[in-house]
């Protein structure tokens, strides 16, 4: 290495912080939230693999059975294996947490970079309309919305996205306008960067990070709001299963078969709960001030 | 700045919100696939029927003009009808605010005596054993779906201890103690939840106030730390806590659908899934209006109690 190429290496080395991932894996809880995460993931890629039953085949000889060797969790009221259902439903939780995250990604990027980025009277439309979806709460807006959409999986993943929208909107476009108040992007702006130039290449990439904290607690709520318009049958239609809708069906058999009730809802708990300890975790590795707060 | 002042200028932002909010109820009848006059008519097919909702509810005139006809008959309190029983949406609506809002408040409650005591010692034990517990409560208040909190409750306390009757409701004027026992587990479901939102708010706000200068000073009078914590330092932090407190609130009177729907409680949230279930698209565009409209309100609330609240605002 020359001495020039040291030079200018040497700062990069000593000022170097760990990386966000390796402080996000200090933490006990957040390791253990990004097993919980993989996990769940592992299962819903491989469900056909993992299942030991098919999830819609009915056995009326085997209706309401209780845990047992041949069924680890039960059956249902038509004799399906609640452990193969539980299975097969993470597939649907998993859609519902990645899908809608996605559309808000998609749209609200642009959108909060332009509002952000170029102010005026459309910053001003755009951010009355996020005022006036944050007006109606999340599930709200996602049932009303799925109800005249349709029901289907599809339609409420639509719901749940759109209804996650203005919070995704209204954090790009924050972010992006404290950005550009920036000095450098002042010397950008001089150097005769193009506007798009400067909301993309220098903009966008200091919004990423916030809008990857949301991303994950939006996962979160997502994954009960699938269970929520499932479980209303709005969501996954029968009989494929999902964790909402094998909790609709439990609700008339809590007396002869609590093992129906109580597995779906653990592990909508479990899964939310390790993504909402992720979220927490990657904004205190990714904004260190609000550590602790 | 006075009051008056201070809640005019909020109210003229409040504004062009309502606008939008009754733009995208309005926009949610174009969401119907098809034509929404024939997804109106439901399981009438009869063409003279599908005409004469047309005509009815101006669905051949344009969509501008809709809207205006719309909105002056909700500005005259007319929400339409409900399609199931013919009844006016907004009697529906009226028949259900004190339940919705009893609700609220014993939720309310729930959540104030949990989230509020369990903030402040957790941030006055910050890093101990209390504050871990706190945290992973608060975090669990978060986690867990309320429907299924609901249903695991009823299992515990109506079907195996029967103690508390598993679903139904009771008003307060016809049995003031039955009506405690049914609005007990839902509130406790919703209170559970909004507790966590409190404890997390009341521990950040409580821990800026410990850190401050005047905190510190205190300590160095060797006031007693009970009293730092209590006196010096809650009554500061719990002015942000005050605002939260008024927009949960906000949440609570519309967001209790599924809570409500598995306790069988008559409220707006099962008002709202019925109308779903019933295809009753105008009860769903009228509960959801009119539950915008008062997080809307409530919003402003709690501005105006973080006005009061905040002596340096009045004084700016």
């Amino acid at each position: 290495m020359s001495d020039g190429e040291a030079a200018l290496s040497l700062p990069a080395v000593q000022g170097r912080r760990p990386s966000v991932l390796r402080r996000l894996l200090r933490r006990p809880a957040a390791t253990a939230a990004a097993a919980v995460v993989s996990a769940f993931v592992v299962v819903a890629v491989a469900a056909p693999h993992v299942a030991p039953y098919d999830p819609i085949k009915m056995d009326y000889r085997a209706v309401r059975k209780a845990p047992s060797e041949a069924h680890r969790l039960g059956t249902d009221e038509v004799g399906r294996d609640v452990l193969s259902r539980l299975v097969w439903g993470a597939r649907a939780s998993l859609l519902a947490s990645v899908v809608p995250v996605a559309i808000a990604l998609t749209v609200s990027i642009p959108l909060g970079l332009l509002s952000g980025c170029a102010g005026g009277w459309l910053d001003g439309l755009i951010m009355r309309l996020t005022d006036a979806m944050l007006a109606i709460p999340f599930l709200i807006v996602a049932i009303a919305l799925a109800a005249f959409l349709g029901p289907s999986l599809t339609n409420a993943m639509i719901a749940i996205g759109i209804a996650a929208l203005p919070t995704f909107v209204r954090l790009a476009r924050g972010t992006a306008r404290a950005v550009t108040t920036e000095e450098y992007i002042e010397s950008a702006r001089s150097l005769g960067c193009s506007r798009v130039r400067i909301a993309v290449r220098h903009v966008l990439p200091n919004i990423v990070a916030p809008l990857l904290i949301q991303s994950s607690l939006t996962a979160a709520a997502a994954v009960i709001a699938e269970a929520s318009l499932s479980f209303l049958g709005l969501g996954q239609q029968p009989p494929a299963p999902s964790w909402g809708s094998m909790l609709n069906a439990a609700q008339r058999y809590l007396v002869q078969a609590p093992w129906m009730a109580i597995y779906p809802g653990l592990m909508i708990f479990a899964i939310v709960m390790a993504l909402n300890v992720l979220g927490d975790a990657l904004r205190d590795a990714l904004d260190p001030r609000a550590g602790g707060q | 700045m006075s009051l008056a002042l201070y809640v005019a200028r909020r109210v003229v932002v409040l504004l062009p919100t309502l606008f939008f909010v009754s733009v995208l109820i309005f926009s949610l009848q174009k969401l119907l696939p098809g034509d929404a006059a024939v997804a109106l008519a439901g399981e009438e097919n009869d063409p003279a029927a599908v005409a004469a909702i047309r005509a009815r509810y101006h669905l051949d005139r344009p969509v501008v003009v809709q809207y205006g006809i719309w909105m002056a008959r909700v500005l005259r309190g007319d929400l339409g009808e409900s399609l199931r029983n013919r009844l006016p949406v907004a009697e529906l609506l009226a028949a259900k605010l004190p339940v919705t809002v009893e609700l609220a408040v014993c939720s309310m409650t729930v959540a104030l005596v949990i989230g509020i005591p369990a903030g402040v010692l957790s941030a006055a034990r910050r890093g101990g054993p209390v504050d871990v517990a706190a945290n992973v409560v608060a975090l669990s208040g978060l986690s867990v779906p309320h429907f299924w909190l609901g249903i695991m409750l009823i299992l515990l306390f109506a079907v195996r201890l029967g103690w508390l009757p598993a679903s139904g409701y009771v008003p307060p004027w016809e049995d003031l103690g039955r009506n405690l026992t049914t609005i007990l587990l839902p509130s406790v479901v919703l209170g559970t939840g909004v507790a966590g939102v409190m404890m997390r708010h009341t521990r950040g706000a409580m821990l800026q106030v410990l850190d401050a200068d005047y905190v510190r000073t205190a300590r160095a009078k060797s006031v007693p730390e009970r009293l730092v914590v209590l006196k010096h330092a809650l009554r500061n932090a719990l002015i942000p806590v005050i605002t939260l407190g008024a927009i949960e609130f906000g949440r609570l009177l519309s967001g209790a659908v599924l809570t409500e729907q598995i306790f069988a409680i008559p409220g707006f949230g099962k008002m709202l899934v019925d109308g779903v279930l019933n295809r009753d698209y105008a009860v769903v565009q009228g509960v959801v209006l009119v539950s915008a409209t008062l997080y809307v309100l409530l919003n402003l609330l709690a501005d105006v109690l973080y006005f009061l609240a905040n002596p340096r605002l009045r004084g700016a």
